[in-house]
């Protein structure tokens, strides 16, 4: 059975070295700054074998954006959630593309581009997935009227 | 000899991109130098649909995605809504849906290794001696529930309807021949001189970069990597069926199909260990309600899919309706490394590349 850690397991696992950049802890899920982020994410696939990033995804909470990844360890048959909160407000929300450590982000890192309009920075093609580029606005957010 | 290079588009409409695929891709000759994938043609925006529909609603929208593997789908969406709201299923409904899940995996295979074979130039013949088979598991799908492939079989709790008394001897003759028939399709191919010159050592998928790419299901497999879900994070009752997990080699275009025909073996086994153990009872609690509202919270319940990793990433708010439901698509996901995988191979590789890939363009675009 894949482990599921839980909010203070994942911070014993980052240790010391990254206490200052946690901002919560949930039940199951840690939230961290987005300045230094890479650091930890090659920290947790290097050091800790977290190689499969599973799902990057985005909620839009209306207060603010977050990403949301949800990352496995084939080794260790274990999984995580890491979210990073991109800013206080709705306007121009950004957080650093994960693609340098886990190659598997890039396609998905579009599709949050494109549906919820959070910019990847470091992206090396951050443009529409699915819609075409013209397409005004971004149909995940809860402000978009369907 | 270099030539003057040529930027060509393939699809969205075209026979070998099985949907509305499209590729921009520059040759070199017949070498191919670059591929782009271009997709969001079949675009229906599933996942803003699901804010506006109750939870039982959305079943309909997930047997839409992936629509040669609707039972899959319906099982990975269930698991998160009931790992959301608590509900524990019954033990009738979680055999069925088990024994429905197989057969679907049986199908989707089916599907991929006999377009596989076709676009490598087999027009029509070894396809269609699949798509009989797979025939047999929709008619039985259509007994289940009335549906052959929008079947929306699955509700929190298990599934909405038992399977008829004609069913078991229908499902009982088919696991009979099934395994004569894979044995003709492995005679006609697995040795054939063509399709082994056409598909060994051609985009060879290395084991580390499948990971790295977040490359999951059959394709990761055929990597070498051992890594299935029903295996490592056994939902349902996978924990008390044993099965045989067939891995590949060499990572090439041969291994992906040399590891899903033997999967298909391998899940006609499960279907029968699921009969063996499968018990009379109710296949859905009394309590569970029509209406499901979780409490606050979010659940993302990952599943072994035909193609790969499946997931739902349910937020509730409280509410009849999910917050967010997010789609972890593996379709696109294995897309990633395509313009890796094709790059210095000729332009009729690309096409068995792609196919080997096994993607689906309802899941695809969502």
């Amino acid at each position: 059975m894949t482990k599921v850690l839980s909010g203070s397991e994942i911070e014993d696992l980052l240790g010391s070295n990254f206490k200052n950049q946690i901002e919560a802890i949930g039940e199951d899920y840690v939230q961290v700054s987005n300045d230094k982020s890479l650091d930890l994410f090659n920290n947790l696939k290097i050091d800790h074998q977290y190689d499969l990033l599973s799902s990057v995804t985005s909620v839009d909470r209306i207060s603010h954006f977050e990403v949301v990844y949800h990352l496995t360890s084939l080794q260790k048959n274990e999984s995580l959630v890491i979210k990073i909160n991109c800013g206080e407000g709705r306007v121009d929300p950004k957080v650093k593309s994960v693609i340098s450590v886990w190659r598997g982000a890039e396609l998905q890192e579009r599709e949050i581009y494109d549906l919820m309009g959070i910019m990847f920075e470091d992206h090396p093609n951050m443009k529409r997935l699915l819609l075409w580029e013209n397409f005004e606005g971004h149909p995940l957010r809860k402000d978009f009227v369907s | 000899m270099s030539t003057e290079l040529v930027t060509m588009n393939i699809g969205p409409i075209h026979p070998s991109t099985h949907g509305v695929f499209r590729m921009r891709v520059t040759f070199d000759g017949e070498t191919i130098i670059d591929a782009e994938p271009i997709i969001g043609y079949l675009h229906r925006g599933s996942e803003k649909l699901a804010e506006e529909r109750t939870y039982t609603q959305v079943v309909t929208l997930t047997d839409r995605m992936d629509y040669t593997a609707s039972m899959t789908n319906n099982q990975a969406y269930i698991l998160s809504v009931e790992k959301l709201s608590g509900i524990t299923p019954s033990v009738r409904g979680v055999w069925l849906r088990m024994i429905a899940a197989e057969l679907q995996r049986i199908a989707a295979h089916s599907v991929a290794i006999g377009f596989l074979i076709n676009d490598l130039g087999a027009w029509h013949t070894p396809l269609l001696y699949l798509l009989r088979e797979r025939e047999k598991i929709l008619e039985l799908f259509e007994m289940m529930c009335g549906a052959r492939i929008t079947n929306s079989y699955l509700r929190p709790g298990g599934v909405f309807m038992d399977a008829p008394d004609e069913f078991w001897p229908s499902l009982n003759k088919f696991l009979d021949d099934m395994p004569n028939r894979l044995d003709d399709i492995e005679n006609l191919l697995t040795d054939n001189e063509i399709i082994l010159a056409r598909t060994q050592n051609v985009a060879i998928l290395k084991k580390e970069d499948a990971i790295n790419a977040s490359i999951t299901g059959p394709m990761l497999r055929a990597s070498g990597v051992d890594w299935d879900l029903r295996h490592r994070n056994p939902y349902d009752f996978y924990e008390k069926i044993s099965f045989r997990r067939p891995l590949g080699t060499v990572g090439d275009n041969n291994d992906r199909y040399l590891v899903r025909l033997q999967e298909i073996r391998e899940s006609l086994k499960i279907v029968e260990q699921c009969l063996d153990l499968i018990e009379p009872g109710p296949v859905k609690p009394e309590e569970v309600p029509f209406l499901v509202r979780p409490p606050q919270g979010e659940s993302y319940v990952p599943i072994e899919a035909p193609k790969g990793e499946l997931g739902f990433y349910l937020v509730s708010d409280g509410s009849i309706s999910p917050f967010r439901c997010h789609v972890r698509a593996p379709s696109l996901i294995n897309l990633t490394l395509l313009r890796d995988m094709v790059i210095g191979y000729k332009i009729a590789d690309l096409f068995v590349t792609f196919g080997s890939i096994d993607v689906n363009m309802g899941e695809v675009d969502r």
